[in-house]
């Protein structure tokens, strides 16, 4: 039987001071604050996140969010300028150490900024934050900036467009890693960045990496400078992946396509394929504005600056005791 | 044949990895946001009793190992074998020195010890927690020692030897904890 009482005594004082700053800072860049829709009649077909399903009392399937980027972009697309959320998210089975399948995502966007602006922001939000907190700990000031192709290949001599499976493999098998099942490119290269490469980051540090594949893209636009690689970035506090950007994917061509290319991922690793979110396909057709936008997570960040070691630490009840 | 999805992951689970029953000593699960998730599992092989690594892409299935713990009573060892029995059915089954590794030295027949079977074959033997041995070697205390908690070796009827208290004498029985080999006190 689960405990009945919280988990997070120690930090429930700190995470009312962190949301109470998150939202400081936003207002004193002007971004407005917006709410949207947890529940939603359609779901992002990305393989890499799952939806929780919801059933309504009159049988309608409805998939709970697995971030606000959807309606967010279709305020966007409305004209509702810079808008920042701070939303509570709900992913698959995400359960360990430092996932709970419920969590905290401060989402925002801006508009006329690309991918490194937005970074710029993010890694000044952080920075921020952690110096006007009570006594919590602080990265060493500014940020390192690597692209990823170079850490791959200056870590682990690989590249991660030219590479194969296979040599993947054998670096992972060097680098003192194995796994069971089958993987392919981009696979182990998650591999390799979760298991080894972010394991090596300085734990006082902000690492922000940047350039992903453009099989990783998501809804990033692809990079024009460097081609195979899309605008994204990812920030880690030490080996902690804390937050997820994008000079955000306008071209509606682009965008259906990118959605193809999930569904038929999805049927290839046998997953569900959820009802696609058709008001947000429309919105894209409609027109995003040229913008940036970046998901934080809360409850890690809160984790990092409190030293917490388990992400129960900062949820009163976690999913073991919800 | 049963199996289990990493989901199902726990410590205490037993999987078949490697040819061998293995046991779940920890099971972490990794994922970037956008990406694979991969569970990351600390294994011991309970043939061997080594703990290794082993990360699985998060959705696979392991088989289970057929590993079952039963209670069974040491009757006597031929030299070769030692052999136990299962109260209730009378069933039998002979241990090998490699299955009984260290257990050995703490059988006393009668005791009740838990067989761990693997496919029906013993794999490992746990002693009970405390065991009541006669000590057949030690050398007399010397008196007015005793409130030194000074101690001294002692041969057990097992062959085991144990440290006790300088007051303890040969001939005497001692109640012994055979997790960490220390006396606990005379009986």
């Amino acid at each position: 039987m689960a405990d009945w009482r919280p988990s997070a005594a120690p930090a429930r004082p700190h995470r009312a001071r962190l949301n109470a700053l998150l939202r400081e800072f936003m207002a004193e860049r002007g971004l407005l604050e917006v709410e949207t829709p947890v529940l939603s009649r359609g779901a992002p077909l990305d393989p890499g996140v799952e939806s929780w399903r919801a059933q309504a009392p009159d049988a309608a399937a409805g998939y709970l969010q697995t971030s606000p980027e959807y309606p967010m972009k279709r305020l966007l697309a409305a004209g509702a300028g810079d808008i920042y959320q701070l939303a509570r998210v709900f992913r698959g089975e995400e359960q360990g150490p430092r996932h709970n399948p419920e969590f905290s995502l401060l989402e925002w966007y801006r508009l006329g900024f690309d991918d490194r602006r937005l970074a710029d922001e993010l890694v000044e939000l952080v920075q921020t934050v952690a110096a006007r907190g009570p006594g919590w700990f602080r990265p060493r000031p500014g940020v390192r900036r690597v692209r990823y192709a170079d850490l791959f290949l200056d870590a682990l001599g690989l590249d991660p467009l030219g590479c194969s499976a296979r040599e993947c493999a054998v670096v992972a098998e060097r680098a003192g890693l194995s796994i069971a099942g089958d993987l392919d490119r981009d696979g182990w290269l998650d591999a390799l960045m979760a298991l080894v490469l972010a394991a090596g980051f300085e734990p006082d540090r902000l690492i922000l990496v940047h350039d992903y594949p453009e099989s990783q893209a998501v809804l990033a636009r692809s990079s024009d400078e460097h081609p195979g690689y899309a605008r994204r970035f990812e920030l880690y506090w030490g080996g902690m992946e804390l937050a997820n950007g994008f000079h955000e994917l306008t071209d509606p061509g682009v965008f259906a396509a990118r959605r193809e290319r999930d569904i038929e991922r999805r049927r290839r690793n046998g997953q569900q394929i959820p009802e696609a979110d058709h008001l947000f396909a429309r919105a894209m057709h409609a027109g995003l504005p040229d913008c940036a936008g970046v998901a934080l997570g809360v409850d890690r960040l809160l984790m990092r600056l409190i030293g917490a070691e388990r992400i129960d630490g900062v949820i009163d009840f976690p999913w073991g005791r919800a | 044949m049963a199996s289990y999805s990493t989901n199902e992951f726990r410590s205490g689970l037993k999987i078949l990895l490697d040819g061998d029953p293995q046991a779940i000593v920890e099971n972490e699960f990794v994922k970037p946001g956008k990406g694979q998730a991969f569970n990351r599992v600390r294994v011991r092989n309970l043939r061997t009793g080594r703990v290794l690594e082993k990360t699985f892409k998060s959705g696979e299935t392991v088989e289970a190992a057929d590993v079952m713990d039963t209670e069974m009573q040491y009757l006597y060892t031929d030299g070769e074998f030692w052999h136990f029995m299962v109260p209730d059915t009378f069933e039998q089954y002979a241990v090998g020195q490699t299955a009984l590794g260290d257990a050995a030295q703490w059988l006393k027949d009668q005791d009740f010890c838990t067989v761990t079977l693997w496919n029906g074959e013993p794999l490992t033997v746990i002693p009970p927690n405390f065991v009541e041995l006669k000590i057949v070697q030690c050398d007399p205390g010397v008196r007015g020692d005793t409130a030194q908690g000074g101690t001294k070796p002692a041969t057990l009827e097992t062959g085991a030897v144990v440290k006790v208290p300088l007051f303890v004498e040969e001939g005497e029985t001692v109640k012994v904890d055979t997790r960490s080999g220390e006396y606990v006190s005379r009986v």
